[in-house]
């Protein structure tokens, strides 16, 4: 009994979804454009995670070392550093590498070689650049440098230590902190209104087909049609919309993705859209076709259940 | 057996729409119910699908209480009755075949049975050529042949038709009441609402009389004398 009932209620939906081909193609319309907007969002979440990532990459603390200053020092003054919870990574530059950096980075100037030339000795000192997991923590990495300034001295009791720039840079953190709370926040309440109103107008299509079938509704309950009976066909054909919408999203993105990543790619300094795209292909498939299925069906349901009372 | 018990049916806005009203129907029987519009032959009609809760008074179907049935078993009940109305309320996105199959398939019946009555009924209104085609592509008389097929296809004990003529020309008036009449024959009650006084006065058989909510006629083989 179920299964014939199962059978026909799938029928009588697939029926009227395609006899209807006006009123299901607007729904469809209407959904996958809600779809789109989710899945905008999704991957200009990725996005936006890419570039902050870029740019907190690019910001990172410098200590410079005199020049003479023991290796062994600056080692243990590295491994207490990488200790820290804060610090994601600790990178050492001898001062030969130092030298060899900074003349190739001015190989067209000759000038500057030359005066180079001059000091016969490398004036540079070694340096560690470290990097923190969150732009927020460089202070308290500072802080560390300031208290461990005991631990730094040389065996002839001079500081090893010749500068560390976080005062320098900490404008440009603290602004950029600023900048990634301020925008994950925005973004967050941008996603939600979006993603409401655009739900809303979902609901509201489909709840406006069915009230143009509220007298069919009343001819089913005439025939003596059970109420599961008339709600399922509705929720099938939702469920249809659904499933439809969300593949014509996934496929449309696949390709808006691709044209753009290979026309425009410049405009996102290095971040591959038809990459990131294929790479979350499963997460996003799971969120616009799940979106999809429930949005078409509990649409359906909600909409037919206020016809079906008295 | 369709006992009215003292029915009264009295709407929000003050209306009495039934006061009072007794009857008793017997199995078979073909009774017409006239009146003028507003008179309570709908509001009737309607109380015996259960679409309606009277005010006061009972209504019962054999040794049911309609007003008694629980939420969910309305529909089972509603099975049991065939229903054809003016405006023929046929399903648009559903063709001739599929209108009659659903009201089966509705009543949990098989697909064999489906597949051998469905023919059946569309062959006792003529309606065999006509099959798949959907409503909007039929006439008036056709349309409602295809609602009365529905409403017997289950075979209910009753069949309410209310104003089925009421969209009709004479000559299609007359066919539909030919075939109520040759349902009636099969052993169906029928229970037809009109103001049509040709329909009436052809069929000679039993006329309740109507007005203002009242029963103020019962005639055994009555005729249309609503217009003195």
């Amino acid at each position: 009994m179920f299964g014939i009932s199962a059978k026909r209620i799938f029928r009588s939906g697939m029926q009227n979804f395609f006899r209807n081909g006006i009123v299901s193609l607007s729904s469809i319309l209407v959904m996958s454009i809600t779809l789109f907007i989710m899945t905008s969002i999704i991957i200009l979440g990725g996005f936006l995670n890419y570039s902050l990532n870029q740019v907190r990459n690019k910001v990172d603390v410098n200590v410079y070392f005199v020049t003479g200053a023991a290796d062994t020092d600056i080692f243990s003054l590295q491994k207490s550093l990488e200790a820290l919870p804060e610090v994601s990574s600790v990178q050492y530059v001898s001062s030969d590498q130092a030298l060899a950096d900074f003349k190739s980075k001015h190989q067209n100037d000759e000038l500057t070689l030359q005066a180079l030339d001059e000091l016969g000795d490398n004036p540079l000192g070694a340096v560690l650049n470290i990097k923190a997991k969150d732009p927020s923590q460089y202070a308290g990495i500072a802080t560390f440098l300031d208290n461990t300034e005991s631990q730094t001295l040389s065996e002839g009791g001079t500081n090893i230590i010749d500068t560390v720039n976080y005062a320098q840079n900490k404008v440009v953190i603290d602004r950029l902190s600023g900048i990634i709370k301020s925008v994950n926040i925005i973004g967050i309440w941008f996603a939600i209104i979006f993603v409401l109103v655009s739900l809303i107008v979902t609901f509201n299509t489909i709840r406006l087909t069915i009230f143009m079938a509220k007298d069919e509704i009343s001819v089913m309950r005439l025939v003596g049609a059970s109420n599961s009976y008339i709600k399922g066909p509705f929720i099938v054909s939702g469920l249809l919309c659904g499933i439809i919408s969300s593949i014509l999203i996934l496929i449309i993105f696949a390709a808006i993705t691709f044209v753009v990543n290979h026309y425009y790619n410049s405009y996102f300094v290095g971040f591959d859209l038809f990459q990131y795209y294929i790479a979350n292909f499963l997460e996003i498939f799971a969120i616009i076709f799940g979106s999809g299925i429930i949005l078409g069906c509990i649409s359906s349901y909600l909409a037919v259940q206020k016809y079906l009372k008295g | 057996m369709i006992v009215f018990d003292k029915v009264t049916k009295v709407y929000p806005d003050g209306t009495v729409a039934l006061e009072e009203a007794s009857l008793t129907i017997e199995p078979k029987e073909f009774v017409s119910i006239v009146g003028h519009s507003g008179a309570g032959k709908t509001t009737l009609a309607k109380m015996l699908l259960a679409e309606e809760k009277p005010t006061s008074g009972n209504i019962f179907y054999e040794s049911l209480d309609i007003n008694k049935l629980r939420k969910q078993d309305i529909h089972y009940f509603r099975r049991k009755i065939g229903t054809v109305f003016q405006d023929f309320r046929l399903l648009p996105n559903k063709t001739v075949y599929e209108n009659i199959s659903f009201a089966m398939e509705m009543s949990g019946r098989d697909d064999e049975e489906i597949s051998s009555d469905v023919p059946h009924v569309l062959d006792l209104v003529d309606l065999t050529n006509k099959a798949y085609n959907f409503p909007h592509e039929l006439s008036g008389g056709e349309k409602q042949r295809v609602a009365i097929a529905r409403a017997i296809v289950n075979q209910p004990d009753i069949i309410i038709a209310d104003e089925p003529t009421g969209n009709l020309d004479p000559i299609n008036t007359n066919e539909i009441i030919q075939i109520l009449k040759k349902i009636n024959d099969l052993g169906t009650t029928i229970i037809l609402t009109t103001h049509n006084k040709g329909v009436i006065d052809a069929l000679g058989k039993r006329v309740i009389t109507m007005e203002n909510g009242k029963i103020i006629r019962d005639d055994k083989n009555g005729r249309y004398v609503l217009y003195k």
